[in-house]
């Protein structure tokens, strides 16, 4: 009657962290090897005029994930955001063009209608109880009608020179290069913080060596990146923008009690109610974020275009959704981060620059995209699995 | 008798840990063989075995059915054989009608379509042979009770043929009446021949309904013994490889002045316009003591308290006073602000987002006290988390282990904790020891004891009676939504707890 012990008592020395970075770098990898893949079909694609290009592209996908993944993460849908990236982009548009408002208050005005919707869509899914998938679908055919109305489906260009400057201009090379050290010296401070508050803990951490090599590894990347940006016009005002509201939101997510709600409410809503979380007002929340996040991409895209057209916009929600499920987002809600969805966001505008350097028919590109989306998420279920059943 | 199952030398290995290691289980033709142990010493692992879960390859030892060594690849090749498992969480299809749920997957066909007429009446069949003649095969499974959708489980895996039946835990959600029909069942299915292996933790049901008990301790088959031979305090030394000395450490309680008081309190069917579940309740609860709630499944008692912290969605009306002032509770918010904290009886459903870690789980009705402006604090998360790691002793790997993956018992801990956390007035259990096995239930209990001697008020709502009678130091009874019973604890029994319980219907 010998009794082995098998379970073992609390031993907080053991960590799982490691296991939980393997999924990033796995998308990074992806990422590094479509770019190498069309850097070998074609000597463009990785051309620093290209490259500048590329992240100016992946601007708008990337905002909208950002609001994206909150909704998703809240175990909700929003599919309007494409049209709102055109009619609020067609409301600016309409504004500076037709009425002469300068930039400014064209951006407070544009920002404040689609936090404005985000509440009422927010309004009817939360206290209401339509599913969100019905409201924003409804949303979807309604947004993309009014702005057929308000512009008498003409396109409206061309838009004052600051007003374009918010999707177009570049930063001055030596702001770049302020950005991109100060960018890396608070990435070391993060690491090395993190590094000695588990050490306070009594966790297991990493070792030094590899702390330090991750953060050589971000000075390379950080630092490459500016230099190559700042080779072709500086680094696009739009990217930066990006980085600043994923920074955010990142934040946001992972250290404030009201993100820590959105990944309770994902997760299991019923345990979340009990624990005397206001499901309604957090749901009501990540809506009007989500959809103020839709006016943003909306101005960064009109003012790349310098125009307001009737397609713009057209399918944005499904590259926003796309992007947040390669980056690892669960449809099942509770699970997701910011930053995944930015991998996940740059292998979607990798994959549309590439082909369409290639000269890919445009029928190819939906064949391969939706491919490539289908593929992302059953490898990764597929890992997944495997990892349980061991 | 001839020997019916026979499984030899069965090891089972994940990384790191051996789940069994050389388990012998053999059980004879048309008995009911009791399985018991403690959560984690391999009951449901060597079932999973049998029922051909873990295919064969993946563990070592043989698996002998009427003799015969059987090599299961998957579960469909277990169900060929003649085993079916009833699980504790039901797998019936809620929307589907009785008749569709008894033939999902082999509906008699002509032609791809499917013969409703057939399907109903064999269903009838089956219905009978499970104790539910009468029963209309087109009704929706959804509306039955929990205690009849158990049968027509029964029902169905007597249709697939099964000549060995396992049931794990059947009657955790049942009442005292239902499990009193579901023994019987099993009586009449000894006559028949018909093989049951039973898990449970009631082991007063086991030693009512079980010839043989076989005891599982840490991976091993430790004892295997006719009822005779047995008696309850006997099966509980072998689970837990010692002497229990007593198996509720009652401490006497010091009631101080009233915390909570209760009065008129109804509460609507939110789906039956015009029906009360709960019905013109009044009751009040001091300060250390602890208040056993008692009735039978359905009585309303959930819908009590559920109402009082301001989740459930019938309109209620009714007085609550908090410290002798009145208070309205709007939703759990407001309840866990007036120092109200409610271990719901469903911890899967209701009490842990399974996903999240340890720390994420015990913080989380609690955050904002470690949250200045809103950020959360993860210096004071993890040190939170690690407190009531230590002081509940819950088992983990760390406090960064996903709540999913630990056993009930550190489970139904880890949600005390959160709970802990928010320093409640007033703690209210719903059937906290669910589930759980005995050494984590004593836990619980001495975990209730050092609440109540620090002046909370605790409120215990429990469908077993003796863990009632034990623990409770006033016990009310409710019946149908109305208040039938207040005993102190020196006049309760099982009898007069039991007719108040059931003295609804008699009027």
């Amino acid at each position: 009657m010998s009794t082995n012990t098998e379970v073992v008592i609390y031993d907080k020395k053991k960590v799982t962290w490691f296991k939980l970075d393997v999924r990033a770098y796995t998308m990074i990898g992806a990422l590094l090897g479509i770019w190498i893949l069309f850097g070998f079909m074609n000597d463009r694609f990785l051309s620093v005029t290209n490259l500048s290009n590329l992240f100016l592209q992946m601007s708008v996908t990337s905002i909208l994930a950002i609001g994206m993944v909150l909704v998703i993460v809240a175990g909700q849908i929003d599919l309007s955001i494409g049209s709102l990236v055109g009619l609020l982009g067609g409301i600016a548009a309409i504004l500076n063009v037709w009425y002469e408002w300068n930039t400014i208050p064209v951006i407070i005005v544009t920002l404040a209608i689609g936090a404005f919707i985000g509440f009422f869509q927010g309004w009817i899914i939360a206290y209401r109880a339509v599913p969100a998938f019905i409201v924003t679908l409804g949303g979807m055919l309604v947004f993309r009608g009014m702005l057929f109305g308000l512009t008498g489906s003409v396109t409206i260009a061309p838009l004052s020179p600051s007003l374009k400057s918010v999707g177009q201009s570049y930063m001055v090379d030596i702001i770049g290069w302020i950005f991109g050290i100060v960018a890396l010296l608070v990435a070391g401070y993060l690491i090395l913080r993190k590094r000695s508050a588990r050490q306070k803990f009594g966790f297991d951490v990493e070792p030094l060596a590899f702390s330090v090599t991750k953060i050589l590894v971000y000075g390379v990347l950080i630092l490459g990146f500016v230099n190559i940006m700042n080779s072709y016009k500086g680094i696009p005002v739009p990217f930066v923008m990006v980085i600043v509201l994923a920074l955010v939101f990142s934040f946001i997510s992972k250290n404030t009690t009201f993100g820590r709600h959105i990944y309770a409410i994902g997760g299991n809503p019923e345990a979340a109610r009990l624990s005397g979380i206001n499901i309604k007002r957090r749901i009501l929340i990540v809506f009007i974020l989500c959809n103020s996040l839709a006016a943003v991409a909306g101005l960064v895209l009109v003012a790349r275009l310098n125009a307001a057209t009737m397609s713009a916009g057209t399918m944005y929600e499904l590259d926003a959704i796309a992007a947040c499920v390669i980056g690892g987002t669960s449809l099942m809600g509770g699970i997701g981060t910011i930053g995944g969805a930015l991998i996940g966001a740059l292998v979607m505008a990798s994959l549309d620059n590439g082909m369409s350097i290639m000269n890919l028919e445009s029928f190819w590109q939906y064949i391969v995209k939706g491919s490539i989306l289908v593929l992302a998420v059953y490898v990764d279920i597929y890992t997944r699995n495997r990892k349980k059943s061991v | 008798m001839t020997v019916a199952l026979e499984m030899r030398n069965i090891t089972k290995e994940f990384p790191g840990v051996k789940a069994l290691n050389q388990v012998n289980f053999s059980v004879k033709k048309g008995e009911v063989h009791a399985l018991c142990g403690e959560n984690g010493a391999g009951k449901s692992t060597l079932m999973k075995v049998l029922s051909g879960l873990y295919p064969y390859g993946t563990y070592d030892g043989q698996i002998m059915i009427n003799g015969e060594e059987r090599q299961f690849e998957k579960i469909r090749d277990a169900e060929e054989a003649g085993i079916a498992i009833i699980y504790q969480e039901l797998a019936l299809v809620k929307t589907l009608s009785i008749g569709e749920n008894l033939f999902l997957g082999k509906e008699p066909v002509t032609f791809g379509v499917i013969n409703w007429e057939r399907v109903f009446r064999e269903s009838e069949k089956w219905l009978q042979e499970v104790g539910l003649a009468g029963l209309n095969p087109e009704e929706t499974t959804g509306n039955l009770g929990i205690g009849k959708q158990q049968q027509i489980e029964i029902a169905k895996a007597l249709s697939k043929n099964a000549q060995i039946l396992i049931l794990d835990e059947p009657t955790a959600a049942l009442t005292e009446q239902e499990v009193e029909i579901l023994l019987n069942i099993l009586r009449e299915f000894k006559k028949r021949e018909v093989t049951c292996i039973y898990i449970s933790h009631k082991l007063n049901e086991v030693l009512a309904i079980a010839d043989t008990v076989t005891i599982l301790r840490d991976g091993q088959a430790i004892a295997s013994h006719p009822i005779e031979q047995l008696t309850e305090d006997k099966i509980i030394s072998l689970m837990v490889g010692r002497e229990l000395k007593e198996r509720f450490p009652r401490k006497e309680a010091k009631p101080g002045e009233v915390v909570m008081k209760v009065s008129n309190y109804s509460v609507q069917n939110p789906f039956i316009p015009g029906k009360k579940v709960v019905d013109n309740v009044s009751f009040e609860v001091r300060k250390g003591e602890i208040l056993g709630i008692a009735g039978l499944m359905g009585a309303g008692r959930t819908e009590l308290i559920m109402s009082i912290f301001g989740a459930y969605e019938g309109q209620s009306k009714g007085e609550v006073e908090i410290e002798g002032k009145p208070v309205k509770i709007k939703n759990t918010e407001h309840a866990i602000n007036h120092g109200l904290a409610l271990v719901s009886e469903d911890r899967k459903r209701f009490g842990l987002v399974l996903g999240m870690d340890i720390k994420n789980n015990i913080t989380l009705a609690s955050l904002a006290k470690i949250s200045p402006m809103g950020v959360i604090d993860k210096n004071q998360e993890i040190a939170s988390g690690d407190k009531y790691i230590k002081s509940l002793r819950i088992k983990a790997n760390s406090i960064e282990t996903i709540v999913g993956t630990l056993s009930g018992g550190n489970q139904q801990k880890v949600v005390l904790g959160k709970w802990l956390m928010t320093a409640p007035k007033i703690l209210i259990l719903d059937e906290p020891t669910r589930g759980i096995d005995v050494g984590a239930k004593f836990e619980i209990y001495n975990i209730m004891n050092d609440l109540m001697e620090q002046g909370v008020a605790i409120i215990m709502i429990s469908s077993e009676l003796p863990e009632l009678l034990g623990m409770s130091h006033r016990i009310i009874v409710i019946s149908e939504g109305k208040l039938t019973g207040e005993f102190s604890s020196s006049e309760a029994t099982q009898e007069n707890i039991i007719a108040a319980a059931t003295g609804g219907n008699k009027g």
